[in-house]
């Protein structure tokens, strides 16, 4: 078996704050007017956003990247894809190198179909007859043959996201770097780009392939890598890294603290600090009986006010199926009395009550964002925790119930053979 | 783990120093450079009713306006040409120069996307932005020969040097092109900037006059905007006036030349930050 990716303590170093780094430009009268800041190096804190990275990848593995946001999944895959360049040691690639970092880059919405296809393709790296090759193959995975001299700014978004996919899909390149392409679009299509993926994998190429979808990455990897702060702190086979990724690895129980550096500068003025779930009697832990209420509270600041601000968790199973969506302001009430919040120091909670989980492992997903205007903080996998079944409803047959919620029914058992005599006398 | 035998086909590793883009990759790339070229063509005249003649329009229109104004009224000098002529010959080269600096000089950050998503040599989007310019030039060249035919100006026997400064004016685009689209990446002022510079040089070239009016003592320094050279050279190409090669001209390349060469290293430096800080 030979290798299809080596890196040698690979690391990224961004710098943070300071004219060039906190925002996204610096004008060139804050260069101008401070000469002496022009020969001056490393005036800005650093973050090593990825550091001491050796992995090596067999050819034809198909290797899955987990980790929180901020751990360094994306840089490692940008640095792969050749995007960006590394701070320090080297990698080796064996291979041509195609990424998905995102479907449909360089799409333009006036040109056509047709002519998406020959430019997406070219972008990605593909030859002219190659896409003409595979023109056809294309055009049917995407499944629009009769918009296909229409331009994309006429296409849904279903059918502009199933062409992207379908255009990156068809790259055919060695080494494949994938991130989160399945996040988005309809369920049909993500069925079917995961087919597409399971295709790929097992044709014999490598992939990398970075998805906060746990079922996603336990159905295609064999191998899993989890990154924390810029390190692999677990490489193995992926059940045991999803485990360990879900778990006591990365997790505290109960409870997940955000330093200053976790958190974004494009947060601003969103600062979270702490997500927690607390049992009735108050107490922070990461397992609850199901028959009990699990109260989780968000503890966040404001360092302006913010207009509409909607602070929320979904909730969802460990394969990655959403149980719920809830918001702190889904009260119409609420949501009057808090239209614009203050700056300041908050807390907000809600209340899951009990016998409504089934026994498992639950993820907490946390959402800060305004309706339809911009999105302050989101962090998938945030928090997880474990519902026992002990005196659960049903616990008297010792089996596994199926179904993601095991809510308490009301049931009424009425018996029918024998007339109520009471109603005809009534009568 | 298994070590292998085989070279990389690629190896990663941090930039440094200084030095140019890769111009091999680039040419393994051409066909992406032919489709942004063929992109940016496309998309600047879909939805418009004139289409592809606003490439003629524009240089005609600004000519008719010049012959009336330097031409007619203030009598302009034309070295014995229809000023009319005289101009759009200047207007042709001087047009491209000013469409595809500006074009060059916003095409990586408005390629964001691109630039933070994907690998591939990053010169393809200014030099197609400055390609797809090349296209109008070629348009309205076949103007200027409805006008020579008009006006009964002949071809001069040095019409074969025309693609020379042609090139010249390309070296002298990309130099400055390449100059703006990095700078724009680490300051948005260049944006501001690039348009007034345009108006600038449009004053210190020979566009709405002969560079005979420039004094002789003068003429060395006026031809270290190398945009003079070109223009020079454009009409003692195709009309015959008196502004052929001679010291100011090869100073022009000289200028040109180190734009080019200057441009290119300081876009492979900058170009470690495209991603990051675009």
């Amino acid at each position: 078996m030979s290798l299809a990716i080596r890196t040698h303590d690979l690391g990224k170093r961004y710098r943070l704050g300071g004219p060039a780094g906190g925002r996204e430009y610096r004008t060139l009268r804050e260069t101008l007017v401070r000469p002496w800041t022009w020969f001056r190096r490393e005036r800005h804190p650093t973050l090593w956003a990825l550091r001491h990275i050796n992995l090596e990848v067999p050819a034809g593995q198909v290797l899955g990247l987990i980790g929180r946001n901020g751990a360094g999944k994306s840089t490692l895959l940008k640095i792969l894809s050749r995007v960006t360049e590394p701070t320090e040691g080297y990698a080796e690639l064996y291979g041509r190198v195609g990424s998905l970092l995102e479907v449909g880059t360089g799409f333009h919405p006036e040109l056509t179909g047709r002519e998406n296809i020959y430019l997406n393709g070219a972008i990605l790296g593909m030859r002219r007859a190659e896409i003409e090759r595979k023109f056809d193959a294309i055009v049917a995975f995407a499944g629009v043959e009769k918009f296909i001299d229409t331009p994309v700014k006429f296409y849904s978004s279903g059918m502009y996201l199933r062409l992207a996919f379908a255009v990156a899909a068809h790259l055919e390149p060695e080494i494949l770097l994938v991130d989160e392409v399945l996040a988005v679009g309809d369920a049909e299509f993500q069925r079917k780009s995961l087919g597409k993926m399971g295709e790929v994998a097992a044709s014999g190429r490598t992939v990398i392939f970075v998805s906060h979808n746990m079922s996603a990455i336990l159905h295609l990897t064999q191998r899993a890598v989890v990154l924390d702060k810029g390190r692999i702190v677990f490489d193995g086979p992926t059940p045991d890294a999803v485990d360990f990724y879900l778990s006591a690895g990365v997790h505290r129980s109960g409870e997940r603290v955000w330093t200053a550096e976790e958190v974004p500068p494009q947060a601003h003025p969103f600062r979270p600090h702490a997500l927690r779930v607390r049992d009735p009697k108050g107490r922070v832990t990461d397992t609850f009986a199901a028959i009990h209420d699990i109260t989780v509270e968000w503890e966040y600041s404001l360092a302006e006010p913010i207009r509409g601000l909607r602070v929320g968790i979904y909730l969802l199973t460990m394969r990655g199926e959403y149980v719920f969506t809830s918001f702190d302001t889904d009260d119409p009430a609420a949501y009057e009395t808090w239209s614009e919040r203050p700056a300041g120091h908050y807390v907000s909670r809600a209340r899951i009550p009990g016998h409504l989980l089934n026994e498992g492992r639950y993820v907490l997903a946390v959402n800060a964002s305004t309706f339809g205007h911009r999105t302050y903080f989101h962090e998938e996998n945030a928090l997880s925790f474990l519902v026992d079944a002990t005196g659960a409803v049903g616990f008297q047959w010792p089996e596994r119930r199926l179904g993601v919620i095991r809510p308490l029914l009301e049931w009424r058992i009425e018996r029918l053979d024998e007339r109520p005599q009471p109603l005809r006398e009534a009568a | 783990m298994t070590t292998s035998s085989r070279t990389p086909t690629y190896i990663i590793r941090p930039p440094r120093g200084w030095g140019i883009p890769d111009l091999g990759e680039l040419w393994r790339y051409r066909e992406l450079l032919y489709f942004l070229t063929w992109r940016n063509i496309k998309v600047r005249y879909k939805q418009t009713v004139l289409g592809v003649a606003w490439a003629v329009l524009q240089p005609f229109v600004t000519m008719v306006v010049f012959s009336i104004f330097f031409g007619r009224l203030a009598k302009m000098p034309s070295d014995d040409l229809p000023y009319p002529i005289f101009a759009y010959a200047g207007l042709l080269p001087w047009d491209f120069f000013a469409k595809a600096f500006n074009q060059a000089g916003r095409s990586l950050v408005s390629s964001r996307p691109m630039l933070t998503k994907v690998y591939f040599p990053r010169l393809a989007i200014p030099l197609a932005a400055i390609f797809s310019a090349l296209v109008d030039f070629f348009i309205a060249f076949g103007v200027l020969a409805g006008l020579m035919v008009w006006y009964g100006v002949r071809p001069t026997p040095h019409l074969w040097t025309l693609p020379f400064f042609l090139l010249l004016a390309l070296v002298v685009t990309i130099g400055a092109g390449l100059w703006a689209a990095a700078l724009n990446v680490l300051y948005r002022d260049v944006g501001y900037i690039v348009p007034y510079i345009v108006n600038l040089l449009f004053f210190v070239t020979p566009v709405v006059y002969s560079s005979n009016l420039v004094p002789a003592k003068w003429r060395l320094i006026y031809s270290l905007n190398p945009m003079a050279g070109v223009v020079n050279g454009f009409r003692w190409a195709l009309l015959g006036t008196p502004t052929g090669p001679d010291a100011g001209m090869a100073l022009s390349v000289l200028v040109a030349l180190l734009l080019l060469g200057s441009g290119l290293v300081f876009f492979r430096y900058m170009e470690r930050y495209f991603a990051d800080r675009v």
